[in-house]
């Protein structure tokens, strides 16, 4: 099977820096992937790569199989990309940028009005299909820049952190418009640093730092990593518990490793053993009558992981 | 929040993947897209206003002056008043419509839009090339159309010489040229205030300097410099030069029946052509590999 997004030792170096070191990820089949990692990690550099907007110092990407480096117009023609945040020219309104894109990509005019009205429907911009682009909001400019890059409905989209300049509402928007593409048969590889937001839309999930791929791995195998180290998790009581409280009815509890007081009505708890063992203190904590009201992961697994790899990378 | 249905294409269905256009299609569309932005912004009603004004001023002069001691023929009136006139607005409208054209596709991030595309980078370099010609040629047919309807006033409206058209034409290979040579600095440049500027003070006067030195002080005929070339805008009407006996010779009709040769350093109409000619080719091929080069970083 012909990997739909492919890097084979993608490397880049500014001078001395190398900004992406020996990348090699194969991606394949309808999924979002989500490319985790801190800022400067090197992701915005590959996804750049990957769509010819800069230059490997060595190594390929390629998409469907085909050489972007070598045949850029080929390889992205079935691709849509949102890389950053590009500028659309300001006195052009919605409906004229996607009539220029999807002209560009040799969409029928009936093709172009139709899928034109789908996707800002989709990004909920159709009341502004005929004002000026220069007028946008940030935010309102994204949404229009994603709608370009869903136009031709491709089979493998490039997101480049697609909720940046979003308020709330439109990142929780854009995630409804990502979980909506799922259903498509499509490889969506999107760039993000906000780990609930992949968390929330992404099957699998590559993590970079230091312009080094760290683990390329799908969620539910992230979970298991954790199998065996401690989780944290927050406790809150309806009434503060007392310290003898705590250390007989909450540190006894068997997998539990640590207690930390945060406020009379509020602890953390170090759970070794995984969701299981999760499980079996959040029994005996509701069976000790403590008032407990929330139970809940100081952090996601996947922030776990992502927070394990990184610092051993710094260390 | 509400729930959106997607209404994206269910699965199994195949992606909407049209042919996609060659080089010069996409730069076709590029540039009909760009004019449009052009003709919609502020820079158009600016390049615009310039025309006006320098019309303003010309007719302004010519009605004061009573003609000016241009009206003895047509070709007086146009070869000074074109030629003098439309070098202007040509440079202007580079300035104006050229300077950031590549440049801002990197500064101000539309070229992220467009290089994501199925597109190749020389449609992008083509179809902005076309539109700023298009932009700066609706300025010039202006201004011609400013001269004529003078030239109508004064001279009547059938007095329109074969040389006007010449120098129409080579008025528009100069723009080409000059379009070129701007675009190759624009190319140069990330920053579109760095770009405009540099062009700005090339073509305003530094090109001018520069020619007026070489020939002045070194005695080198400055063919190399593109501002050598547009004397020839002026040179097919022949208005000065009565007779061109060589290169760089002309004879005109002195006192008493004698004639007069003089020396004219100015570039002959085949050097200015090929002068041009030679600027739009290289500066294009040279402005085109740059571009092809720069990284959207």
């Amino acid at each position: 099977m012909t990997p739909s997004l492919e890097a084979r030792h993608l490397t880049r170096r500014f001078g001395s820096f190398v900004a992406l070191n020996n990348l090699d990820l194969k991606v394949e089949g309808a999924k979002c992937v989500g490319f985790l990692g801190p800022n400067g990690a090197g992701k915005t550099t590959a996804l750049k790569m990957m769509t010819d907007l800069i230059f490997p110092t060595s190594g390929e990407a390629f998409i469907n199989g085909i050489s972007v480096q070598h045949e850029r117009k080929r390889a992205l023609t079935a691709c849509g990309t949102l890389i950053e945040t590009p500028e659309i020219y300001g006195s052009l309104s919605p409906r004229e940028a996607l009539e220029l894109v999807g002209a560009l990509r040799g969409m029928r005019p009936e093709e172009i009005r139709a899928r034109t009205r789908i996707v800002l429907e989709e990004v909920k911009m159709s009341e502004w299909t005929d004002q000026k682009v220069g007028r946008f909001s940030k935010g309102m400019k994204q949404r229009v820049n994603i709608a370009a890059s869903l136009l031709s409905d491709p089979e493998v989209v490039l997101l480049d952190e697609p909720s940046t300049g979003l308020d709330p509402r439109g990142m929780a928007e854009v995630r409804d418009i990502v979980r909506g593409l799922k259903k498509g048969r499509r490889l969506i590889f999107m760039s993000s640093h906000i780990l609930s937001e992949v968390v929330d839309v992404c099957d699998e999930v590559a993590l970079l730092n230091h312009g080094k791929l760290l683990f390329y791995d799908s969620l539910a195998n992230v979970e298991k990593r954790l199998t065996g180290d401690a989780t944290s998790v927050d406790l809150a009581f309806l009434r503060p518990v007392s310290d003898t409280d705590l250390s007989t009815q909450v540190a006894s509890v068997p997998g539990v490793s640590a207690v930390t007081r945060v406020d009379p009505q509020h602890a953390t708890v170090m759970i070794a053993g995984g969701p299981p063992a999760q499980a079996a203190v959040l029994e005996r904590l509701v069976g000790a009558r403590l008032g407990l009201v929330s139970f809940e992961p100081s952090r996601s697994a996947l922030e776990e992981v992502y927070l394990q790899e990184i610092s051993k990378g710094e260390s | 929040m509400t729930t959106v249905e997607p209404s994206l294409s269910p699965e199994g269905s195949a992606p909407i993947l049209g042919e996609v256009p060659g080089l010069f299609t996409q730069a076709v569309l590029l540039s009909r897209y760009q004019f449009r932005d052009y003709l919609r912004s502020r820079r158009f009603v600016l390049m615009m206003a310039i025309v006006a004004v320098i019309g303003a001023l010309l007719s302004f002069v010519l009605y004061d002056f009573n003609g000016a001691g241009l009206t003895s023929s047509a070709g007086a009136f146009y070869g000074t008043l074109w030629a003098g006139g439309v070098t202007v607005v040509i440079i202007f409208a580079g300035i104006i419509f050229g300077g950031d054209a590549i440049a801002g596709e990197f500064q101000n991030k539309t070229g992220y839009f467009l290089m994501g595309l199925p597109v190749q980078r020389s449609s992008v370099y083509v179809g902005k090339y076309l539109a700023a010609f298009t932009a700066s040629l609706v300025a010039v047919v202006f201004y011609f159309l400013i001269l004529i309807a003078n030239g109508a006033h004064y001279l009547g409206a059938g007095a329109l010489p074969y040389a006007l058209w010449e120098s129409f034409a080579v008025a528009l290979l100069y723009l080409l040229a000059l379009l070129g040579s701007v675009f190759l600095f624009s190319s140069m440049f990330k920053n579109s205030l760095y770009a405009v500027l540099v062009v700005a003070v090339l073509f305003l006067f530094g090109f001018t300097v520069l020619q007026d030195l070489i020939s002045g002080l070194v005695h080198v005929t400055p063919w190399f410099i593109l501002t050598y070339a547009d004397s020839i805008i002026g040179g097919v009407f022949n208005a000065t030069c009565m007779t061109m006996v060589g290169p760089h010779t002309c004879t005109t009709p002195g006192p008493r029946g004698t004639v007069i040769t003089t020396m004219v350093d100015n570039a002959t109409i085949p050097e200015g052509v090929a002068i041009m000619i030679a600027y739009f080719a290289i500066t294009a091929i040279v402005g085109l590999i740059l571009f092809e080069r720069e990284e959207f970083t």
